[in-house]
């Protein structure tokens, strides 16, 4: 089997990256799942020629060029392959939420008029089967597990294996049909559809091309000098840009090596045995480990307690510092060094990130303590601002110049600037060529000049970082007209460890109200250490103590107000606890896990009017979904409590 | 759903067959002239209320109790009773009602024990990790981990069972059942005590285990709901008397039964 592309064509589409990998390195591990409890490993040459297999037979079923092939289930090598697949024969992919329930996926399915799909398991075929009882023009759906279906004989279905079959059956009758498609494909063809989460209206497909994707993967791979040994850890949703372009586009620009996890339950597991050197996780999935850190800290014997609160006394005074290469004194150093035989490093290596040389966090404002934790012992975690429509590269924060509560610098490549309203506005190779049959979407966000507009607003600070506040088009006023920025203050509730989620109220009000969600792990912990007896999460999110801790939080929150200027205005009057924890299947949060603010506000109406009724109890009825599809009912009377607020301060001149 | 046509495993032939079994302890009846069959693949329940003699009957099947009457007739022989190693021998394995699992060892090492009649080195070469023993713990791990796979066990894998919650550990002794390869699994109540959810997932891997392996499954469960869910046929006793047999419709219908277990209506 020939794996060379032929010599004219340049590698600036995916498939022949793939074909270069396999043929300059063809040994080299390029892609790892663990399976039966053992890391398996397909090199490139096995990636190159399973992913010929793979295009092939679709091109035997008749997989047309331009057409979309919908790709759905966990982060799969085999997945992974099937991108290339599509793309091999100029065709697009779209990968699509694994957790999204059937009814969910129908929009995009319809949307992206998808004739194939190549999905992972059982849980996915049944939805797409469900979907075609109203969108019969999906014809063929292949699984990469059989496992459950043996007496399934649905037409069209048909198993990976047996479509890698049909490939070499193909491949045999048409040795030069892989080639002269792979040549045919250009660095401006759609490579890949992905749909934005849909805080507002429907999801619209992002058509991002070959050269969008590849010239931000070259832009962060020679930013971070990311090598060909280098390995990551692929567990977030391949749906998800974030996943596309650090474990598809750069694993095939630098053509390290993506990991597979076991399970989801097993990812933090298999982070130790892979022992990645380069890490992306948006702050929830570290906020989580330094939560059970934490947890475990405090249940420790006393002198290992002693031992980690001193030497992380030291980390924060020093660490960070002396990562960045600032002065640090010798006495700190040699605490330091010290400090990091005895706690840092056994502790990230029981995190899996011993290894770890640049780690990212995006997606979501992280708590300037949860960044520091993770600098001050060592790691090179940094932020970097993008979008789905940017290919997740816009800003990213330099070596050496890091600040919590900034996203660094333009990337290499990239042009931003601020729209009068504070908007940010970006150019470069890296926009969207459109959003997928929605001219009337993309004209809106792409104007003349071809800037994108990013719906964020944000400042640039003396140093020129930027700095996102909020959605532009969620920052209001309240009823005073001072400005009102929700996200802004959600992000502050959301640093303390008890509060999970926040949603914020304002806009054309005379104060600002809040929902909390507390952190069943944290407050149960907390709960548990005071003796006090729970049953579950409702019944601890009432309690008055609970009340009393997430008052505290409020307030200090409140007092941080009060010293930013025009943002004292919108300290929070009243606010309360949710009996519920918000959740994408009752449509209160989108899949990426944002708040859509307007649905819950209509949802809660009653407990919203309740807050700004003055009660101090509301009554309330709500509909939630389980995992499995069904509905029932939660009741509750939950309590709405009053916060303090500190007049305005002005900060002393400096 | 449009596209699963259903289950086509095939029952086969009666592999299993009691009858006229009586067991007394003293003069307590458990078991009064009990006569039913069990065909091979099927998945065969026995239901009733407390005190019906539903778990005697299991342990008159895989030998624990010796009936004072009546015959067992397994794979074509005809015995007075069976013995429980016998029973292990034949390709019978059981969970338990009550959970018995070592609960200091993890659940690899309590699933790899249910590996036990297929290890035939000696506790020489085992100690010395020797020859046989090497390859026999390199085959039995791979039919561990393909039952972990199978059963969804991977994130618990090293994990003491003492701290695993009820469901798992639940689905840790069917996972040890499993290793033994076994041609039938009597499960006693493998849903007891187990919320919605749970029971969902462990219906499901009890369809997937007599749908993927072909075991024969003889359960006794208490929640009606799930026996007419996935039983092929239903056996109904009542104060250690057989009221009942047939399939789920069957003896739902039945006027006996309602009378007895679901009460007059």
């Amino acid at each position: 089997m020939s794996l060379t592309t032929s010599a004219s064509a340049p590698a600036d589409t995916f498939p022949r990256l793939l074909l270069q990998h396999a043929s300059q390195r063809p040994d080299a591990p390029a892609l790892r799942e663990k399976y039966l409890g053992i890391w398996q490993t397909w090199s490139w040459r096995d990636t190159a020629s399973e992913v010929r297999a793979m295009a092939l037979g679709l091109a035997a079923l008749g997989f047309k060029r331009g057409e979309n092939l919908a790709i759905i289930g966990d982060n799969r090598p085999q997945l992974y392959m099937a991108f290339a697949a599509a793309q091999s024969l100029g065709g697009v992919a779209v990968p699509m939420y694994q957790d999204a329930v059937a009814a969910e996926m129908t929009f995009v399915l319809e949307n992206a008029a998808i004739r194939f799909a190549i999905v992972e398991d059982q849980e996915q075929v049944d939805k797409l089967l469900e979907a075609r009882d109203t969108l019969p023009q999906i014809e063929h759906i292949i699984f990469a597990d059989p496992r459950g279906m043996r007496n399934y004989n649905a037409p069209g279905l048909m198993s990976l294996e047996a479509l890698r079959a049909k490939g070499d059956e193909f491949d045999a009758a048409h040795p030069d049909f892989f080639d002269a498609e792979v040549a045919q494909g250009r660095a401006h063809d759609v490579s890949v559809m992905l749909y934005t989460s849909g805080t507002t209206g429907k999801p619209k497909g992002v058509c991002q091309t070959h050269h969008a994707f590849i010239t931000a993967a070259q832009g962060g791979v020679q930013f971070d000098h990311l090598v060909a040994t280098d390995n990551v850890l692929s567990y977030l949703p391949m749906a998800w840009v974030g996943d596309h372009l650090f474990s598809y586009a750069q694993f095939l620009v630098a053509g390290f090596t993506v990991n597979c996890p076991e399970s989801a339950e097993t990812v933090m597991t298999d982070l130790r045995e892979i022992g990645p050197t380069y890490y992306f996780a948006p702050p929830r999935v570290f906020e989580s480990v330094l939560t059970n850190v934490t947890i475990r800290m405090e249940d420790a014997s006393r002198i290992k307690r002693w031992l980690y609160d001193s030497f992380m006394a030291i980390a924060k005074r020093s660490g960070a510092d002396i990562m960045d290469g600032k002065p640090v004194s010798a006495k700190d150093r040699l605490l330091y060094s010290l400090g990091n035989v005895l706690v840092y490093g056994p502790l990230k290596n029981t995190l899996g990130m011993s290894r770890i040389r640049v780690a990212y966090t995006a997606g979501a404002a992280i708590g300037p303590d949860l960044f520091r934790f993770y600098r001050c012992i060592g790691i090179n975690l940094k932020q970097l601002y993008g979008s789905t429509e940017t290919c997740a590269y816009v800003c990213l924060q330099p070596d050496g110049q890091i600040k919590f509560d900034s996203v660094g610098t333009a990337a290499p490549g990239v042009e931003v600037k601020l729209a009068d309203n504070g908007e940010v506005m970006v150019r470069g190779a890296m926009v969207l060529k459109e959003y997928y049959k929605r001219p009337d979407a993309t004209a809106e966000s792409i104007d003349a000049n071809g800037y994108f507009h990013t719906g964020d607003a944000g400042v640039f600070d003396s140093e020129g970082h930027l700095r996102i506040i909020d959605r532009a088009k969620d920052v209001g006023h309240l009823s005073t007209g001072a400005m009102f920025a929700p996200n802004y203050i959600e992000n502050k509730l959301k640093f303390f460890s008890h509060i999970k989620e926040a949603v914020c109220f304002g806009h054309d009000k005379d104060n600002v109200t809040a929902f909390i969600n507390i952190d069943l792990t944290a407050v149960g912990n907390w709960a548990e250490r005071r003796n006090l007896v729970y049953s579950g999460y409702i019944d601890l999110a009432g309690k008055d103590e609970v009340y009393a801790l997430i008052k505290e939080c409020v307030e200090s929150v409140n007092a941080e107000l009060a010293t930013e200027g025009e943002l004292s205005h919108s300290q929070i009057a009243r606010f309360l606890i949710l009996h519920k924890e918000l959740d994408p299947d009752d449509d209160e949060m989108t899949r990426t896990r944002k708040v859509r603010r307007g649905f819950v506000a209509e949802k809660y109406s009653a407990l919203l009017d309740g807050l700004y009724g003055g009660k101090s109890v509301q009554h309330i009825d709500t509909k939630v979904k389980f995992e499995d599809g069904r509905s029932g009912s939660i009741a509750a009377d939950v309590k709405l409590s009053d916060a303090k607020r500190f007049p305005a301060v002005t900060r002393a001149a400096a | 759903m449009s596209g699963n046509v259903g289950s086509e495993r095939k029952i086969g032939d009666v592999i299993l067959k009691v009858d006229n079994i009586s067991l007394r302890f003293g003069g307590v009846k458990a078991l009064t002239d009990i006569s039913f069959d069990v065909r091979e693949h099927e998945i065969r329940a026995i239901i009733g209320p407390n005190g019906a003699g539903k778990s005697s009957m299991l342990n008159v099947i895989n030998g624990v109790y010796t009936p004072q009457e009546g015959t067992i007739t397994f794979h074509g022989e005809v015995r007075k009773d069976m013995d429980t190693h016998q029973a292990a021998e034949n390709g019978i394995a059981r969970t338990f009602q009550n959970i018995a699992l070592f609960t200091g060892m993890t659940v690899l090492d309590n699933i790899m024990t249910g590996r036990n009649l297929k290890i035939k080195s000696s506790f020489i070469e085992q100690a010395f990790w020797f020859g046989r023993a090497r390859r026999e713990e390199i085959e039995n791990r791979k039919k561990v981990e393909e039952i972990i796979d199978f059963l969804q066990l991977q994130s618990v894998r090293k994990t003491p069972v003492a701290r695993l919650p009820y469901g798992i550990k639940k689905r840790v002794e069917l996972a040890r059942a499993l290793a033994a390869e076994p041609t039938m699994l009597l499960l006693d109540e493998p849903m007891a005590g187990m919320n919605v959810e749970e029971k969902q997932d462990m219906c499901r891997f009890v369809l997937d285990t007599n749908d993927q392996f072909g075991t024969t499954i003889v359960l006794i469960e208490h929640d009606m709901g799930v026996v007419m869910d996935i039983s092929d046929r239903v056996v109904v006793l009542d104060y250690g008397k057989k009221i009942g047999d047939g399939t789920p419709d069957e003896v739902r219908n039945n006027p006996d039964v309602i009378k007895a277990y679901l009460g007059a209506h």
